[in-house]
């Protein structure tokens, strides 16, 4: 039995970073943990870098990047990081000088090269940075806690400091895209002390946290991996939401907790010597201080007297004959990392292939889940867009390109640019274009990447669609016919996908609201893994069950209608129990 | 030798790769420019969004920019006059100005059997 999670027992080092797959609780434990320790008395300054943030949620004020003391809590200052804001702010410092000295389209010209995702990025990263090495911040807290995006961002963020420090020192032509932040080179210092400090295992601890399923666990895993492999050594592993059975014979409860059981049992090889411990399942919704107090402390049933506004909840079913009489040739499962939308998109295709379409079933999400759930045939056809590949592709293009005009020494130069972070922006790009080209004899049903991943892929789409109209340079026909064709409400539909709770709502109004402004239509929406379709008589899941109705309402509400609910399932969706889920 | 300075439009890197596409006349350019660096000449080249203040500082770009927009760019400037507008110069303006020869900086396929390339180009 694994102990449970609570700070008051366990020496905590000065810097804390939560990472783990969207959905785990990753805000929810790096809060209470927070709070925990300030409880103590201690110093604790709590940062959010997801670009979608659900701190503001869970504290219910509005959070800024420079710090909120949090009033309830004395010894809590919270700051929020929003990246694209970050960046907007840089982008602003940057042009606000020259308003009355550069005409109106130079400055458009700038912007508009500024609002990049090198610049997000590099934006982010400085910011981060400067908590981690800023003087007056070190010794004014005790504890720095990072609570952190999805993984894919996770990684990337911290893969940045050594990747950057690479291409600075590297750099022997000013020009390229980090060029762009003027005086880059001068925090070279401040980027390499944040480098340091990641490694250094006196000063920080990787907090892992997972739910105790498999493919969480897989994931947190292949973070370990990854981040050992950056030097980040001192990792512990947080386990959230193990059920503790308060009834017997009940089908659903036994269910969950043997599937918790076994997942717990089967934790990869590469965690098994990570110090682990558990947060039990809660009857209650992880917001506002009271709850986030009692997360490590303990349980009670929160007694709720909600109405469902529909009697009857629909099924897929509904869904998967809209997307076929409506004849969309696109279409996107959208949400947060780990709601279900690879288990959607299958099911989906799954859908549509039985009604005799051609169905071309593809995954962005870099751990490919998608090969796990469904196999090829009976009109399906599966792909990945897979990142570090598409780079290599790319680059092997821009490499063949260049040694028709150009002398092998001088490649060397072009070899540099192509190492640039915006490069691999540009190559899965590219391949989501090609895929999406093919969908005039096939009807494309793509599973996206996690939320802050997507969000930059399609404001990518959106500026590189402006970009194109000017460029000169080689563009295939593919990436030309990218936007209009996601912008054809007629030809294209995004699913959103969320979970029957508060942080997962809130995110999927965010995801639909960026949609809308990128012009991209959704009229689907779909609740995956509601206990509230089950008939447990667990009295913890049923309390669970029942603070399910007021996010279905709101669902209800949001889409019109327009939704469908997935009962919880006791084993993982796949094969014949996709087919289950469609009927 | 004259001094050669080149006000580039917006763009993420000099050689053009983050754009969309590949872009052959940004390649040949930073190629160019490359190669007379090598030489001990050495083109300033100045971004729009790295550094705007130079755009503003010298006269002569900013009064271009100011009646032309943004469309003027990429401005050469040779000894501190404009000498073109609107298009990179080619390698031949790059010799005339540099004092070097077309051979000594001209971009020249790499060469893939012979192995025998020396520095002045290919066998």
């Amino acid at each position: 039995m694994y102990k449970i999670f609570n700070p008051d027992n366990i020496k905590l080092t000065k810097y804390l970073f939560f990472t783990g797959k969207g959905g785990v609780g990753k805000t929810s434990t790096a809060c209470a943990t927070a709070i925990t320790l300030a409880d103590q008395g201690k110093k604790v300054l709590l940062v959010s870098t997801d670009p979608a943030s659900n701190l503001q949620d869970v504290f219910g004020i509005d959070l800024t990047s420079k710090g909120t003391p949090i009033a309830e809590v004395p010894n809590l200052v919270v700051a929020n990081l929003n990246p694209e804001e970050a960046a907007k702010e840089y982008r602003e410092s940057v042009i606000a000088p020259y308003r009355d000295k550069l005409p109106p389209s130079v400055l458009r010209a700038m912007e508009e090269q500024l609002s990049g995702s090198c610049t997000v990025e590099i934006a982010a990263f400085n910011e981060f940075s400067n908590f981690i090495t800023d003087k007056k911040t070190q010794l004014e807290y005790d504890h720095i806690l990072f609570d952190t995006a999805p993984t894919g961002h996770t990684l990337r963020m911290l893969q940045l400091p050594s990747a950057w420090s690479n291409f600075i020192s590297d750099s022997t032509h000013g020009a390229s895209c980090l060029g762009q932040l003027a005086g880059l080179e001068s925090k070279k210092e401040i980027y390499k002390h944040a480098v340091r400090t990641l490694a250094d295992g006196e000063l920080t601890t990787l907090v892992l946290i997972s739910r105790p399923e498999y493919s969480p666990l897989e994931e947190a895993a292949r973070a370990s991996k990854e981040l050992k492999d950056i030097g980040v050594n001192n990792q512990l592993l947080v386990i959230n939401g193990v059920l503790e059975l308060d009834i017997e014979n009940d089908e659903i409860a036994d269910m969950l907790y043997s599937k918790q059981q076994v997942a717990l049992q089967s934790i990869p090889q590469s965690l098994r010597d990570t110090q682990t411990y558990v947060i039990p399942l809660r009857a209650y919704n992880v917001t506002g201080l009271k709850n986030i107090r009692m997360l490590l402390k303990e349980n009670y049933l929160e007694i709720k007297d909600y109405k469902l506004n529909k009697v009857e909840l629909p099924k897929v079913k509904a869904l998967i004959e809209d997307l076929y009489a409506s004849k969309k040739r696109v279409i996107f499962t959208m949400g947060k990392g780990g709601v279900g939308k690879t288990t959607l998109a299958a099911a989906i295709a799954i859908g549509l292939a039985a009604r005799g379409a051609k169905v071309h079933l593809t995954t962005t999400d870099p751990a490919d889940h998608l090969k796990f759930v469904v196999e090829a045939g009976h009109g399906i056809r599966l792909s990945k867009i897979d990142e570090k590949e598409e780079l290599r592709k790319y680059t092997e293009v821009v490499l063949a390109k260049a040694r028709e005009t150009m002398k092998e020494e001088d490649i060397a130069y072009v070899e540099e640019d192509l190492r640039s972070p915006c490069t691999q922006e540009i190559a899965v790009f590219r391949a989501f274009a090609e895929i999406v080209d093919e969908a005039d004899d096939e009807i494309v049903v793509i599973d996206t990447a996690p939320t802050g991943h997507t969000l930059l892929l399609l404001d990518a789409t959106q500026s590189y669609h402006k970009e194109i109209q000017k460029s000169q340079g080689d563009i295939p026909q593919s990436v030309k016919n990218l936007l209009p064709r996601l912008r054809d409400a007629t030809e294209t539909e995004v699913v959103i996908v969320t979970l029957p709770e508060a942080t997962p709502v809130y995110e999927a109004m965010r995801l639909q609201a960026d949609l809308k402004r990128a012009g991209i239509n959704n009229k689907w929406w779909v609740i995956n893994s509601s206990l509230l379709m089950t008939n447990t008589q667990s009295p913890l899941l049923k309390t669970k069950a029942e603070s399910e109705i007021p996010w279905i309402n709101k669902v209800d509400e949001i889409s019109q209608g327009n939704f469908a609910v997935v009962p919880w399932k006791g084993e993982e969706i796949k094969g014949d129990k996709l087919v289950e889920l469609i009927q | 030798m004259s001094k050669i300075e080149i006000f580039d439009p917006a763009m993420c890197c000099a050689t053009g790769l983050c754009g969309p596409g590949v872009d052959p006349e940004l390649l040949r350019v930073s190629t160019t420019i490359n190669t007379l660096s090598k030489k001990g000449i050495t083109v300033i080249r100045y971004g729009l969004s790295s550094e705007p203040q130079a755009f503003v500082d010298n006269k002569k770009v900013n009064e271009y920019l100011m009646k032309e927009e943004v469309e003027v760019l990429p401005i050469t400037m040779v000894d501190g006059e404009v000498v073109k507008t609107k298009v990179y110069p080619t390698d031949e303006e790059f010799a005339t100005w540099s004092g070097l020869k077309i051979e000594e900086i001209a971009t020249v396929p790499a060469d893939k059997d012979c192995g025998c390339c020396h520095s002045d180009g290919c066998c």
